[in-house]
């Protein structure tokens, strides 16, 4: 499931119903990157062929964000963590869940788009974030298949 | 053959917050100290390097314009938390090399309160909440404990250490010593990170003199600049100060600091055995006993029986932060490097307010976005 609305940026990831984060896998190291770029960042490779990467993932890491930071006009709390890719990447990620007493290391995490807030257009703002894989995160928020 | 560098003079504005006074007046204010100390005025020294990370167009060259001398090549010097290592490794080098005798650096800064915001973020990673730097140190520091026998209990002693040895520091922001109960107990910034467990942006300047050994006058100990080393990251490490958004699942490359510290025990001819005094990088408390282990002070997965042992508070057998850190003296970007080293530099010559009896060789660290690490190496 997926929220309605327009990217926080476009090229980040897709949309519908199982939303896949947009990266590069590199044609020479093979190692895979994201956000998409048209350079390894691993081995300064110049050819990189597009990838959709994995939706679902294993937690690694994570907290949660208490106070507001710059420029930043969600809510509070929300989570903020990492999450291993089975294609061997660690992805920088919001986390749906903004208890991090309820998440552990290892726990498996399925990708949803968030709203962050409404643009002056009044569409909502979407990010990509990570849930626990089969809990309901509330309405409107989208929650990953079970 | 490659000359060696000395410490003429040293000079620092405290650290704090100034209403009154501009970015400049600290500058002044350090820099006058500095040279007085190294007795050397107008004309007397051939290069100016500054760091600054915030302070915008030309911050060094107004600083000197106010004290009237200028003309020599005045650079100011970005690199983050490393800034005025930085300036330190291109000043030490031009000595070295034969450039100049003599050369200026300082480090300025005026920040304002509450967490940093960085140009170094993209605009969507701010609306998207990917910006908020104490989270990646939270990350940071989770990790460290998840991976070694560190608590919250361990994070609070290092906060509760750096506070005391701060008590004494006319320079530092916060002077009141602090209790473990009281750490744990103010507000969550970041699971496990608490309020008073990060160190405040703020405000100040520090300025050092260098040049080449036996070109000054001048009695009492020589202090000596062994190696001033900056290194970035090597790709791979999703928790690197590079802060990227996306890492490897096989992050065997060194840490930054590592690098760094590496080259300066090769460069310096000494080990981390050998050091009597250290000053590091406690942006957070995690990441002072992250720093332990990465500067080579114990092995990995030793940081907690160093705190544990109290090796590295005040009367230990190798104490860090003797200044009470940035934790104490809260951190100007550009300036807290060079902080460190007026610190290691009174601890060298014996007059420290809090002397370690008998420091004969010091190490400074920092390390910050970028990634910037800096490792400087002094000795008596």
């Amino acid at each position: 499931m997926t929220a309605a609305g327009v990217p926080v940026r476009p090229g980040l990831f897709t949309g519908g119903d199982a939303p896949r984060l947009l990266g590069s896998r590199c044609r020479s190291c093979r190692r895979h990157c994201f956000p998409r770029a048209g350079t390894c960042p691993y081995c300064a490779g110049s050819e990189t062929e597009p990838v959709e990467l994995s939706g679902t993932g294993a937690l690694w890491a994570w907290t949660a964000v208490t106070t507001a930071p710059p420029g930043y006009r969600g809510d509070v709390p929300y989570g903020l963590g990492v999450v291993e890719l089975p294609e061997g990447v660690r992805v920088v990620t919001r986390l749906t869940e903004a208890d991090p007493g309820a998440l552990h290391e290892g726990q498996a995490m399925t990708l949803v788009t968030v709203p962050l807030h409404h643009d002056e257009e009044g569409r909502a703002v979407l990010a990509y974030a990570f849930a626990p894989r089969g809990r309901a995160v509330g309405p409107g928020r989208g929650a990953g298949p079970t | 053959m490659s000359r060696e560098v000395e410490v003429a003079g040293v000079g620092i504005h405290p650290f704090g917050r100034f209403e009154d006074r501009t970015i400049t007046d600290m500058g002044v204010a350090a820099v006058r100290t500095a040279l007085d100390e190294a007795g050397v005025g107008p004309g007397g020294f051939q290069a100016a390097f500054c760091g600054t990370a915030y302070g915008g167009v030309a911050s060094g060259h107004k600083v000197l314009t106010r004290l009237g001398m200028t003309g020599m090549p005045i650079v100011d010097v970005e690199a983050g938390c490393a800034s005025g290592s930085a300036a330190l490794m291109l000043a030490a080098g031009a000595i070295r090399g034969g450039a100049h005798d003599t050369v200026l650096v300082f480090g300025i800064e005026k920040m304002p309160k509450g967490m940093i915001r960085s140009s170094f973020f993209e605009p969507w990673q701010e609306e998207a909440g990917l910006s908020a730097t104490p989270a990646y140190f939270a990350l940071r520091a989770q990790r460290l404990m998840r991976t070694s026998g560190v608590t919250k209990e361990h994070l609070a002693a290092v906060v509760v250490k750096n506070r005391r040895h701060g008590v004494t520091n006319p320079d530092a922001m916060f002077r009141a010593e602090v209790e473990a109960a009281a750490v744990l107990g103010s507000r969550v910034v970041a699971e496990p990170l608490h309020l008073w467990m990060l160190c405040s942006p703020n405000e100040g300047a520090a300025a050092v003199v260098l040049r080449a050994a036996g070109t000054g006058g001048g009695g009492g100990p020589r202090v000596r600049l062994r190696s001033a080393v900056v290194r970035s990251h090597l790709p791979g490490s999703v928790l690197s100060e590079s802060t990227p958004l996306s890492g490897l699942v096989e992050d065997d490359a060194p840490a930054a600091t590592t690098l760094a510290a590496t080259a300066a025990y090769e460069e310096a001819g000494v080990g981390p055995g050998e050091l009597d005094v250290v000053e590091c990088q406690d942006t957070d408390a995690a990441r002072e006993l992250l720093s332990y282990e990465e500067l080579g002070l114990c092995a990995p997965g030793g940081a907690a029986a160093l705190v544990d042992e109290g090796a590295t508070t005040l009367g230990g057998r190798l104490p860090v932060n003797p200044s009470g850190g940035l934790l104490s003296k809260g951190e100007p970007l550009g300036a807290s490097a060079l902080g460190q080293i007026v610190e290691l530099v009174h601890q060298l010559r014996g007059d420290a307010p809090n002397q370690v009896e008998g420091a004969r060789l010091a190490l400074a660290h920092t390390v910050g976005r970028g990634a910037n690490a800096g490792v400087v190496v002094l000795s008596r």
